[in-house]
């Protein structure tokens, strides 16, 4: 098991260098840059802009500003933004809890909703109950993100009131926020109300985010177990008298897991990437929302950084389902 | 019944948070976006200078709320010299700067406070000059390094600026955004502290609102500084929500959970007028929307293939399937809004017979073009893809050829200003303060060749006249000029002047006082919610 970590984690350096490599070259093959967005329609004098070029340090050949910038990184510096002028680190970690909240919030449902409706399917395979599911499933799949939410708005917040419109928290709430997560923060600070409101303004986006990945999970879930469910061991289990639940929940759920895992392994990194859409609906202040502007502004160093930080973070999810992997199923664990 | 469940639940929290001032009176605004920085010097980004510029600072002139009429503000009065070269500002008494978390000011708004904030974005050997980046974009922008020679404190409540040329247009330069008066002695006590950066995050200025706190992408807090120079501000906290999807600005505003908006959806603009809870205002916008030609290349060097390309092109029918309605036909490069608009004009008639035969006669065939459509919304543009088919459409018919390209924005600006470039441009301006030159010079004058005059068009009757305009002082010789300035625009028709939008702005009912910035932007003070 040790020397497993060891490979996995061994294998991430290649990997993150080329993410390096990438995320530099990326932004600069987009045309335009960071000074003749910032002056916007009126313009730049050549002179001017190779003067503000060299100010940032962007006239250097490209080769030069690489090694400068892997320097930077392995030292910890993600350099500072082109706009606002903060550190990267600093501004990605200003809004990754929101996303990561957020994110969390949507696997949970999608998990609790989509894991019992796949199996449910499955067993009762067929069935008009299996073929709802599985449409449904199919209808949130491709319903496009950004209409599903503003129906939801319209619908819970603007016509029935139940909800509110956007945004993490009711506005006139202002406490500080040590850990970035308004459902702790608001706890923590102790105002009256401000738990239930941060819970109301998490709902109609946590939908609107995790209804794909349940989407996906309900399906998954279901392929999964029909195949276990045609097991030898599963007949076994039946011929034996056991209680359906048990067969169901402990023999062949747990088998099914495998591909359900990698499936939400793979719905987290994405959903970490940051959630673009539901951010920009739901005026969320999350990385995803960040990332656009930054790519938008040509903001060289914001783009960079944190194309690196989402990058880790997912290597980091992926290792840690492939870690999974290891305790669920023992013969993984106990190759070699 | 569930409006009145949400109000009353907003009622509710009001009262839960307001536990201190039981009175207080907050005003949501949904902003657009988010700011870049709180130092208008650094950016130029109209979402900036909402959040920073029109609330927490004052200039030494103003714009009249809602107008484009300069007033006295942190100059009570001015002076120009006969030729034109020295302005002397007789400045404010008893102004009190704000008193922040980091800052307690000890003495009042004064010449030095002028000086600094001048000389920060002037002198490059300035300890303030490269501070936070050292990029003063709009100051470059306005030719301010060329314009200014020098800036003197004559006395604590007198400065005069020495110009290198007389410049007509430098009092309302004056009135932008850029030209915000910082604390000096601010800037002094961050720079001894070793956290002179600090200036342009926690903003201190003379404002009627001062920052509380910013949540990134997320909320601004503003309060009313008590001691502002014009009375406290009728609200008495000031939030910006910041909602970036214009569809759920509207919901929110619906919803009563904000009470201003900007650039609705023009699809909503019907829905809101029924709407009784929401005022819809609206106004003409200090903008252009226009097609600029190549005239570099031929056939458009030819004036008379550009008038026939014009000719061709069916206005009325943009303003309805473009803007809706939300718009007016552009006839001259300048907004009816700005004086010297002449009204004289004769615009170019929708003939599409007649310019047939104009191009058949300048020897034009099977003429091949593009039409490029700009990828974004823009207040002078709703759509500009759907322009440009509806040009596309329009040429077709007198048989030119036109296929439609499009940028990325960023890519879009860079590369429509290639000399070389083909076809013929969308693009649009707003106004930064109000004056002629800042259309006619800018976006057609000789030296913006390559830059932002698009057409690339350097016509010397045009030049002589908005060159000569620069100079002189007295408005109405420069009304004569800029009158004929238009006059030669149209006869050799660089481009195609398509449309002056119109601004809409929904405000809930209970909302007083609220005007619509010409210039685009959200003034608070003077605003007052009626409970």
């Amino acid at each position: 098991m040790f020397r497993f970590v060891l490979t996995r984690l061994a294998q991430l350096i290649p990997t993150f260098f080329g993410i390096t490599l990438v995320a530099f070259a990326f932004i600069r093959l987009l045309p335009g840059d960071p000074v003749t967005l910032l002056a916007g329609e009126r313009g730049v004098t050549p002179e001017r802009h190779a003067e503000l070029m060299t100010q940032f340090g962007f006239d250097k050949p490209g080769w030069q500003q690489y090694l400068y910038y892997l320097a930077d990184v392995a030292q910890g510096d993600l350099g500072k933004s082109v706009v606002t002028k903060k550190p990267v680190l600093q501004e990605f970690f200003t809004l990754f809890p929101a996303t990561l909240e957020l994110s969390f919030c949507a696997i949970v449902f999608a998990i609790v909703i989509g894991l019992p409706a796949g199996v449910i399917a499955a067993v009762r395979r067929g069935s008009a109950y299996d073929h709802t599911l599985m449409g449904v499933a199919l209808t949130g799949y491709s319903m496009p993100i950004f209409w599903w939410a503003l129906i939801l708005i319209i619908i819970f917040s603007t016509n029935l009131g139940w909800t509110p419109v956007s945004g993490r928290i009711d506005i006139l709430y202002f406490f500080d926020t040590p850990t970035g997560f308004m459902l702790i923060d608001s706890l923590l600070s102790g105002e009256k109300g401000a738990f239930w409101s941060a819970l109301r303004h998490l709902i109609l986006p946590a939908i609107v985010l995790g209804t794909i990945p349940l989407a996906v999970i309900a399906r998954q879930t279901r392929s999964a177990m029909l195949e276990v469910l045609g097991e030898d061991y599963v007949r076994t289990a039946r011929a034996k008298g056991l209680p359906p639940w048990r067969i169901i929940g402990l023999h062949a759920l747990r088998n099914a897991l495998i591909p359900v895992i990698t499936v939400i392994g793979l719905s987290v990194g994405v959903l970490l990437a940051g959630a673009i859409l539901t951010e920009t609906i739901f005026a969320w202040p999350g990385i995803g929302k960040w990332m656009v502007d930054s790519i938008a502004r040509r903001d060289y160093p914001s783009v960079q950084g944190g194309l690196l930080l989402i990058a880790g973070i997912v290597m980091i999810v992926n290792i840690s389902v492939e870690l999974l992997y290891g305790l669920i199923n023992p013969r993984i664990r106990h190759r070699r | 019944m569930n409006k009145k469940l949400s109000t009353t639940a907003l009622g509710l929290v009001l009262a839960m948070g307001m536990s201190a001032a039981a009175e207080a009176k907050t005003l949501v605004f949904c902003s657009e976006g988010s700011p870049e920085g709180f130092n208008p010097q650094l950016y130029t980004a109209g979402t900036t200078f909402d959040a920073s510029s029109r609330q927490v600072f004052n200039k030494l002139v103003e714009f009249t709320i809602g107008t484009t009429n300069i007033e006295p503000a942190l100059a009570e009065s001015w002076e120009v010299s006969d030729d034109g070269l020295e302005y002397t500002f007789h400045l404010r008494r008893g102004v009190k700067w704000q008193t922040t978390e980091n800052f307690t000011p000890t003495r009042d708004f004064n010449a030095d406070d002028v000086v600094y904030s001048f000389m920060r974005q002037l002198d490059p050997n300035h300890p303030y000059h490269k501070i936070s980046g050292g990029a003063y974009e709009y100051f470059n922008g306005m030719s301010m390094p060329d314009l200014l020679k020098e800036i003197v404190k004559v006395d604590d409540y007198t400065v005069k600026f020495v110009l290198n040329r007389p410049e007509a247009p430098m009092i309302a330069n004056l009135g932008m955004d850029f030209a915000s008066i910082l604390s000096a002695e601010y800037a002094d006590k961050m720079m001894e502290a070793g956290t002179p950066e600090q200036v342009d995050l926690q903003p201190v200025g003379t404002g009627p609102f001062q920052l509380v706190a910013y949540q990134k992408d997320a909320v601004i807090r503003y309060k009313a500084h008590p001691d502002y120079w014009e009375g406290k501000a009728a609200i008495d906290n000031l939030i910006f929500a910041i909602t970036p999807d214009a569809s759920v600005r509207y919901q929110k505003l619906k919803a009563g959970e904000c009470h201003v908006m900007p650039y609705p959806n023009p699809a909503d603009l019907e829905a809101m007028e029924a709407d009784a809870d929401i005022n819809l205002m609206q106004q003409e916008g200090l903008n252009v929307g226009y097609l600029a030609y190549n005239t570099m290349k031929a056939p458009f060097d030819n004036p008379k293939v550009r008038k026939a390309l014009n000719m061709a092109i069916n206005k009325e029918a943009i303003i309805d399937a473009v803007f809706q309605g939300a718009g007016k036909v552009a006839k001259n490069p300048i907004p009816p809004t700005i004086w010297s608009y002449n009204e004289n004009v004769k615009d170019d008639p929708y003939d599409p017979e007649a310019a047939k035969k104009m191009l058949e006669e300048a020897g034009v065939t099977d003429l091949k073009t593009s039409v490029w459509a700009m990828p974004v919304q823009r207040p002078y543009n709703p759509n500009a893809r759907r322009m440009a088919e509806l040009i596309q459409a329009d040429w077709a018919k007198i048989g030119v050829q036109a296929d439609i390209v499009s940028y990325e924005w960023g890519e879009y600006l860079e590369r429509s200003k290639d000399k070389e470039r083909d076809g013929a441009v969308l693009l649009g301006w707003t106004g930064d303060n109000g004056d002629p030159d800042n259309f006619l010079a800018v976006l057609l004058g000789c030296d913006a060749v390559g830059g932002a005059n698009r057409a690339q068009w350097c016509y010397q009757p045009f030049e002589d006249l908005i060159q000569q305009a620069k100079t002189v002082s007295d408005n109405d010789k420069r009304t004569k000029l800029y009158e004929q300035a238009q006059v030669v625009f149209k006869e050799q028709a660089p481009w195609a002047t398509i449309a002056h939008s119109v601004v809409f702005k929904p405000v809930r009912k209970e909302v007083k006082n609220f005007k619509i910035d010409p210039f685009g932007g959200h003034v608070f003070y003077g605003v007052d919610i009626e409970e």
